[in-house]
């Protein structure tokens, strides 16, 4: 993440994502897969690194492997057959809003207060004993003498797939394919997002 | 990284200030756009800390104000600040002055740097 200014001299937090250049590795169409689909490869990976079954599905497209392999649904932004390179300022503008698709920050376990912003006891005093930030009544007793499903309890926390809406474009760097998205986008330094319109 | 090294050298616009260092004292002249009118505001103070780099970088200057301590962060690239003057040369031995907080009165004073070496 960095910050610019805007013509009013307001500075505004966003995040600089690499978005390109994708290729196209597999075209799914009505007839043969029954729906129509772009299927795009991004980030240049080792060739001892990848699988022979996948290596075959590269050279289908006449390209080296790619790290990640994502299909976008009724891709219509731009026609494109197999082995095209999709660039950036093909599919976004500025100002366009966006969605962004990441896997979020582990945190580890934690405790209720943090993983379900439970509020814990607010009174250090008043009878309290070390009960600050415990999650409190899981239930009633003898019935329903259970703990119900999906009782908000402490855990792993983080880590998911999250998606974060309408995050708007900035600006485009379309020679080096960069965006630069307006916020916070899910995930640690380096790691893939999808961003989807 | 580097991506954001290149995005943050597009988009700052690049503004000559005079050096000045933590301890220094300073005259900020900041911009303030007050409905269609835009005057300008002079904010004297020591400059108490600076942090960050590149785009985000920020400095801090501290002045007693009615017997009141008051702190301002200014970011180093905002279009808002017009000039930055450079009044005394302050002689201190750390680059964070957090510690003028808790004085006040002779105490709270830094002491001037009377001859400067001029670099090139």
């Amino acid at each position: 993440m960095t910050s610019i200014f805007d013509e009013a001299g307001n500075s505004i937090a966003c995040t600089v994502v690499e978005a390109g250049p994708c290729v196209v590795t597999q075209v799914k169409t009505e007839d043969s897969d029954g729906y129509t689909a772009l299927q795009l490869g991004f980030s240049d990976a080792k060739v001892k690194n990848t699988s022979k079954a996948l290596l075959g599905h590269f050279d289908k497209s006449g390209t080296t492997p790619k790290k990640k392999v994502i299909e976008f649904r009724d891709f219509d932004v731009v026609e494109k057959g197999l082995g095209d390179l999709v660039t950036v300022e093909e599919v976004f503008a500025e100002g366009d809003l966006v969605n962004a698709v990441g896997t979020s920050k582990g945190k580890g376990f934690q405790g209720v207060v943090k993983r379900h912003g439970f509020r814990g006891v607010n009174d250090a005093t008043h009878g309290q004993h070390n009960r600050q930030r415990a999650p409190g009544s899981i239930g009633a007793a003898s019935y329903p003498a259970k703990v119900f499903k999906g009782m908000r309890m402490a855990g792993r926390t983080g880590g998911k797939r999250i998606k974060t809406a309408n995050l708007e474009i900035l600006k485009i760097f379309p020679d080096k394919n960069l965006i630069l998205v307006k916020g916070a986008i899910p995930g640690h330094k380096g790691s893939f997002v999808i961003l989807e319109k | 990284m580097d991506a954001i090294n290149f995005v943050q050298e597009q988009l700052t616009k690049k503004t000559e200030f005079p050096d000045f260092r933590p301890g220094d004292n300073v005259v900020v002249n900041y911009r303030i756009i007050e409905g269609a009118k835009e005057r300008i505001q002079a904010y004297r103070g020591d400059v108490i800390q600076i942090k960050g780099i590149g785009a985000t970088k920020t400095f801090t200057v501290r002045k007693i104000s009615n017997g009141v301590g008051v702190e301002r962060i200014f970011p180093m690239n905002s279009p808002a600040i017009a000039e930055i003057k450079v009044l005394k040369r302050g002689k201190v031995r750390r680059a964070k002055l957090y510690y003028l907080r808790e004085l006040v009165g002779k105490k709270a004073r830094i002491r001037e740097k009377k001859f400067v070496k001029v670099t090139k």
